[in-house]
């Protein structure tokens, strides 16, 4: 199971003096089982490219083949490809429409011909999976709070069972508790059910604690495309592309500068931390250390 | 895919038709419909003919969105076409049991069809050449004797102005969810008629409900910014005219002028 976009062009209202060229020979392998992180600056065609994947829109230029087959074949069937990629777009809440929660998540299974008791089966596992309690299963969408409609609009793709899951900023106009604890259960569906995750963000700190693999994004066209650590290497190339790299970066680089023997590629909170004990010949117990990662 | 239907489709370019007050061009465009029907012969089309196509050529806009306005009202033409060249008495030239075309219907079907082209091509010049806002803004200070008629001039311009806002943020909402829909297995496009319709309800639900917010958002930013309507209102880029204005309604008066003295004279 995989996608890979082979020189894939797309440009906006071509023709017209309208015309912006949104992406630019993009070559990309998303494989089973992983859990990236797109990031980017606003128009940098991320959420552009993220729309290929699941064919709701086509290239202008170049190929994208899903388990090998060219999805833009004349025989190929959108639909199954866009059950098995799953696009959950940004303010997903926007999306919501049924009577109560449980029949808004029951829309996708319905859709791919799961009968009523089985599209439930789904939906249930999907909304227990994000965090909804059962209390609110017969509640109207709208009456939720903000992260409780986005968990709900979450779980609606996630009933379809995706093999790949796609997020556009999921954290978008959420406060940090509701950005940690929707990224944490983010996290857990990778572990759960084995699905390959793409994340979509801005903001590095939301993405380096989780992704093992980051593409960045800047002017339509792949700027990185490597292990965190890597990426953030490039900490001076990202701020030209009005990116940051997470905070942690910067301190430990400091630090290095100032002569302490520590590991500037640390990306989390906790290994700079830890880093930082060795550089200084310290060591702390292990529950210390827990409860210092959970303020950060 | 909903992104290609323009509504306000203003296309920007540098032109002087561009830089023209907008009531220069509103006027403009009414004189020019009234002149395409005030001419009646074939040369006076010609002459109508010479002005927009010159007028398009000012414009720097390609031609073939000038033609896009068309395809809206080909229905039409083809009807008005159709019943002119059967029901016009006159000399038959063409016969199929009750239906006759005559030369007259033909001559009539002919003039109808340049008129109505030239109509809405007329417009559409205009359209293109005018940001919606301009236009309003235009209209407003047009209709400004209306006020002592206690019109409310001011608030049908905000109103308008508003609508037209707001018609591309909610076709691009419109968009956004469709895909959200199709990428939840919605299908938009098969089923006969009422399947179509219940597969509707998954995109204007919430269409309605973003509207409603939106509507609402404005209505507080506006009070919140103590609107009270037009009353001693001023505007941050009051209308106001340049030379190159008199000298164009000069000349769209002297082209009324010509096809008046054309219809007196019997050209």
């Amino acid at each position: 199971m995989s996608i890979k976009l082979e020189h894939v062009y797309y440009t906006y209202s071509p023709g017209t003096a309208y015309e912006i060229h949104a992406l630019e020979d993009i070559n990309l392998t998303i494989p089973d089982n992983q859990f990236i992180g797109m990031i980017g600056h606003t128009g940098s065609g991320k959420s552009t490219l993220i729309q290929h994947f699941n064919g709701l829109i086509r290239p202008t230029q170049g190929k994208i083949l899903y388990n090998g087959e060219d999805i833009w074949g004349e025989k190929y069937n959108l639909k199954k490809l866009r059950s098995e990629v799953g696009l959950v777009f940004q303010y997903p809440e926007h999306q919501l429409f049924e009577i109560d929660v449980l029949t808004d998540v029951c829309f996708g299974p319905k859709n791919q011909g799961l009968s009523q008791e089985e599209a439930e089966v789904e939906a249930r596992k999907a909304l227990e999976q994000v965090g909804i309690p059962e209390k609110l299963y017969k509640k109207s969408p709208f009456e939720l709070s903000g992260g409780q409609k986005k968990r709900v609009a979450i779980a609606g793709v996630l009933a379809m069972n995706p093999k790949i899951l796609i997020l556009d900023e999921p954290t978008a106009g959420l406060d940090p508790k509701g950005r940690d604890e929707i990224l944490d259960e983010i996290a857990n569906l990778h572990k759960m059910r084995g699905i390959s995750i793409i994340l979509v963000s801005h903001s590095m700190e939301d993405i380096a604690k989780y992704v093992e693999r980051i593409i960045v994004m800047d002017k339509g066209k792949v700027a990185f495309d490597d292990k965190p650590k890597q990426v953030f290497s490039h900490y001076k190339e990202l701020e030209k592309m009005g990116l940051a790299a997470p905070q942690i970066t910067y301190v430990m680089h400091a630090l290095k500068d100032r002569g302490m023997d520590v590991d500037v590629t640390a990306t989390t909170v906790e290994e700079a931390k830890n880093s930082i004990l060795k550089a200084l010949g310290v060591s702390v117990p292990k529950n210390e250390q827990k409860n210092l990662t959970d303020d950060n | 895919m909903i992104r290609d239907i323009t509504l306000g489709q203003y296309y920007p370019a540098n032109s002087v038709l561009h830089r023209l007050d907008p009531r220069v061009k509103f006027v403009g465009t009414l004189l020019f419909i009234i002149s395409v029907f005030v001419f009646n012969t074939f040369p006076g089309y010609g002459v109508a003919t010479i002005f927009l196509v010159a007028m398009i050529g000012i414009s720097k806009v390609p031609v073939k969105f000038m033609f896009k306005g068309l395809k809206a009202i080909f229905i039409i033409l083809l009807i008005t076409v159709i019943f002119n060249m059967i029901l016009t008495p006159g000399e038959v030239l063409w016969r199929l049991g009750f239906l006759k075309v005559t030369r007259e219907g033909l001559i009539m079907a002919g003039k109808m069809t340049i008129r109505l082209t030239y109509l809405v091509i007329g417009s559409s010049i205009m359209t293109l050449t005018t940001t919606p806002n301009q236009l309003t803004d235009g209209l407003e200070s047009l209709m400004g004797p209306l006020k002592k008629i206690k019109v409310p001039v001011h608030e049908i311009s905000m109103m308008m102005s508003i609508a037209l806002r707001f018609i591309p943020i909610l076709l691009e909402e419109t968009d956004k969810i469709m895909k959200a829909q199709i990428a939840r297995g919605a299908d938009f496009e098969s089923g006969n008629l009422i399947q179509k319709a219940k597969s509707m309800v998954p995109l204007l639900v919430p269409l309605f409900i973003s509207a409603f917010r939106r509507a609402n958002d404005l209505a507080m930013a506006m009070e919140a910014r103590c609107y009270n309507g037009g009353e001693g209102r001023t505007q941050m880029k009051p209308l106001k005219y340049h030379s190159r204005d008199y000298i164009a309604y000069l000349f769209v008066f002297l082209y009324l002028g010509v096809s008046i003295i054309f219809r007196i004279v019997g050209i």
